[in-house]
């Protein structure tokens, strides 16, 4: 494992706004485990707690203009991004005011100004559309890369296979990140895959790819730096594929019983925030600082849940809006009903 | 000079590459010509990086498309055959038709699925199939079926510009016919019927090759005494029902027509919304024609006894203005 201070360092500062960062993500989930339980999330809530390091470390690298899509579990990257949390909160609960007026939610958060293009609900359905906009933009003449977020479970479907190859074919400026959390939702990796790594799948298509301690911030930051830069240059598509730990289930109310207390206490040890944490007092930043910052965060994300729901309920007349663009489809009472 | 449906495709094609530089082709074999010769020469004309062959990857294919359509493309990706859509569901029902309305309308999917569907003769039944009222069912998608040469060339240049994902349906039984396309002809707006021939005893509403049938079936008829006429929908999502009604409004009478089974068809759509709003301008039981309930066979003797045809909409004729 890398020590923090390494090749393309970024700086004491710099990494204290990404352990900021962290922080921030676990206290928007942390909220949004709040408001499920409490009935304000319509629908499913899937967490990334405790996969913070992963979406930091990658998104630190990415502009807005890159193209980011996500999955179900993507609230932590869209955060990452750049992403408004009051706007992302209120389309989580349901508001006008959310990112899709409510109508996209928890599992469909786009931020097209922010570069963050779509998560989807159908695991591996993200993949090729991050091709896609990989391949507008190398059409275009576009500098800008596409980076997806995954876990192993979609690397189940032929999907994952498919847009590899193309991606490959085609030299496309796409990153596959994998967050391999070692769970297809109840599923262990073990009962799902004779294949061990995840990263073993890019040598036959000939994709360069890494594995990497996804729990371990300076070490995704540097592997997502030298991975994004390889894309950015032309050389084509990269798999990084991040080990790391779900810390909640798969969803707000997923008991786990799929998982043994030991196993849940070792992956509480792992925790990435803690992990910096020690980092960072190694080299001699002041606890109280340090716990300053995760303070500030809880705070920040109090305020977000609250900014969220002063917004306005969705307004039922807007329940057939954005089904189609073209004025003469949306006017056609056949289109919409 | 005419053209053929192909022809007249490739014309449009060619004019939309030609036009603007987003639109791009993709598909298997399209740099080739594609299966059927519709993208014959056009990687040579506009370059291999507009004209693109893929891997048999529908699924990735239909997603690589989505992708680049919400990032500044206009792609007209090639499914060969409808049957092989099956394979690129998830990405046309659950992405492309959806992610203007997921993200609140701040994306757009401005990308053409072109496909061919129908049976024209032992290809028996994985290839070919009708099954544009699965399309319909889903909001989000534009569903175009053109009827001949012309109309192909208009609605798919209409489609590329449109801005809306759609699926559009050529008929692999019309890719050989021929017809002149007319100097000035306007484009036929997206969501807008024709009337393919008028009259004033019953309405045949009908799509794609069926109109052929259709026609042929009011020639038979006009020598019987009966005025058909015979509407084009052209489009099965929007459909226009503006000019079906008014259409059956003039005569009260109404078979449709449809290659695809009668079972949840576009057929069962329009009659139920007719007997919903025009009940009382019903002289006669809605009639529905369409293939029988089996797999498209292989056999041609077999093919012809499900298989819809023009006889079928003169009986269905007969029997709605009995």
């Amino acid at each position: 494992m890398r020590a923090v201070i390494d090749t393309g360092d970024p700086g004491l500062e710099e990494w204290k706004r990404l352990f900021g960062q962290l922080w921030r993500i676990r206290a928007f989930e942390g909220q949004v485990q709040t408001l499920a339980a409490a009935g304000e999330v319509p629908g499913f809530a899937h967490l990334s707690t405790g996969q913070e390091a992963v979406a930091v470390g990658v998104c630190a690298h990415l502009g807005r203009e890159d193209a980011l899509f996500t999955s179900h579990r993507g609230h932590g990257h869209v955060l990452a991004k750049g992403s408004d949390a009051r706007a992302m909160l209120a389309e989580i609960i349901g508001r006008s005011t959310g990112l899709c007026q409510g109508h996209g939610g928890s599992m469909h958060l786009v931020d097209a100004p922010n570069g963050v293009l779509g998560a989807t609900g159908v695991v591996g359905g993200n993949l090729p559309l991050a091709a896609g906009a990989a391949w507008a933009a190398q059409a275009r003449g576009k500098a800008a890369i596409s980076v997806v977020f995954f876990g192993d479970g979609a690397t189940g479907a032929g999907i994952f296979h498919e847009t590899v190859n193309l991606s490959v074919l085609w030299q496309l400026p796409v990153l596959f990140v994998c967050e391999n959390n070692g769970y297809a939702e109840f599923t262990s990796r073990e009962e799902h895959s004779t294949v061990g790594s995840v990263r073993a799948f890019a040598d036959p298509y000939g994709m360069a790819a890494a594995t990497v301690d996804g729990n371990d911030l300076p070490a995704v930051f540097e592997a997502a730096r030298e991975a994004t830069a390889r894309v950015r240059s032309g050389a084509g598509p990269y798999l990084l594929e991040c080990m790391t730990h779900r810390m909640a289930g798969h969803y707000v109310g997923d008991a786990q019983h799929y998982r043994s207390r030991e196993e849940l206490a070792a992956v509480t040890a792992k925790c990435p925030i803690e992990r910096m944490k020690r980092r960072l007092l190694g080299l001699a930043v002041a606890r109280e600082e340090l716990d300053a910052i995760g303070e500030a965060a809880i705070r920040e994300m109090a305020q977000a849940v609250a900014d969220a729901r002063a917004g306005a309920p969705a307004d039922p007349r807007m329940a057939l809006c954005h089904v189609y663009g073209a004025p003469a489809l949306q006017a056609n009472p056949g289109a919409g009903e | 000079m005419s053209q053929t449906y192909i022809e007249l495709l490739r014309r449009a094609l060619d004019e939309e590459l030609s036009l603007d530089p987003a639109v791009h082709l993709l598909g298997e074999d399209v740099a080739a010509g594609g299966a059927f010769g519709v993208t014959k020469g056009l990687a040579q004309k506009h370059g291999a990086r507009r004209v693109r062959n893929t891997p048999i990857s529908e699924a990735a294919i239909a997603g690589l498309a989505t992708g680049a359509a919400l990032c500044g493309l206009r792609p007209v990706l090639e499914i060969m055959f409808i049957d092989f859509a099956t394979l690129a569901l998830d990405c046309l029902v659950n992405q492309s038709a959806k992610y203007r309305y997921m993200s609140g309308g701040q994306l757009a999917v401005p990308m053409v699925v072109r496909t061919q569907a129908g049976a024209a003769g032992g290809a028996a039944a994985q290839h070919s199939q009708s099954l544009e009222s699965w399309f319909i069912h889903v909001p989000g998608l534009v569903v175009v079926a053109p009827s001949s040469p012309v109309e192909a060339y208009g609605l798919l240049k209409r489609s590329i510009r449109l801005g809306d994902p759609v699926l559009f349906i050529e008929h692999k039984r019309l890719y050989a016919l021929r017809e002149e396309l007319p100097a000035n002809l306007p484009l036929p707006d997206i969501g807008r019927a024709r009337v393919a021939r008028a009259g004033c005893d019953v309405t045949v509403i009908t799509y794609s090759a069926m109109v052929g049938s259709a026609l042929e079936a009011a020639d038979i008829v006009a020598g019987q005494g009966l005025s058909a006429e015979v509407i084009d929908l052209r489009t099965l999502t929007p459909l226009d029902m503006q000019t079906v009604a008014a259409s059956v409004m003039k005569t009260h009478r109404v078979v449709i027509a449809h290659e695809a089974v009668r079972n949840g068809g576009v057929g069962a759509e329009i009659a139920a919304r007719l007997a919903g709003e025009l009940f009382d301008e019903l002289d006669a039981p809605i009639t529905r024609v369409g293939c029988r309930f089996a797999p498209i066979p292989f056999a041609p003797e077999l093919e012809r006894a499900v298989l819809p045809g023009t006889a079928d909409i003169v009986r269905a004729v007969q029997a709605a203005c009995a």
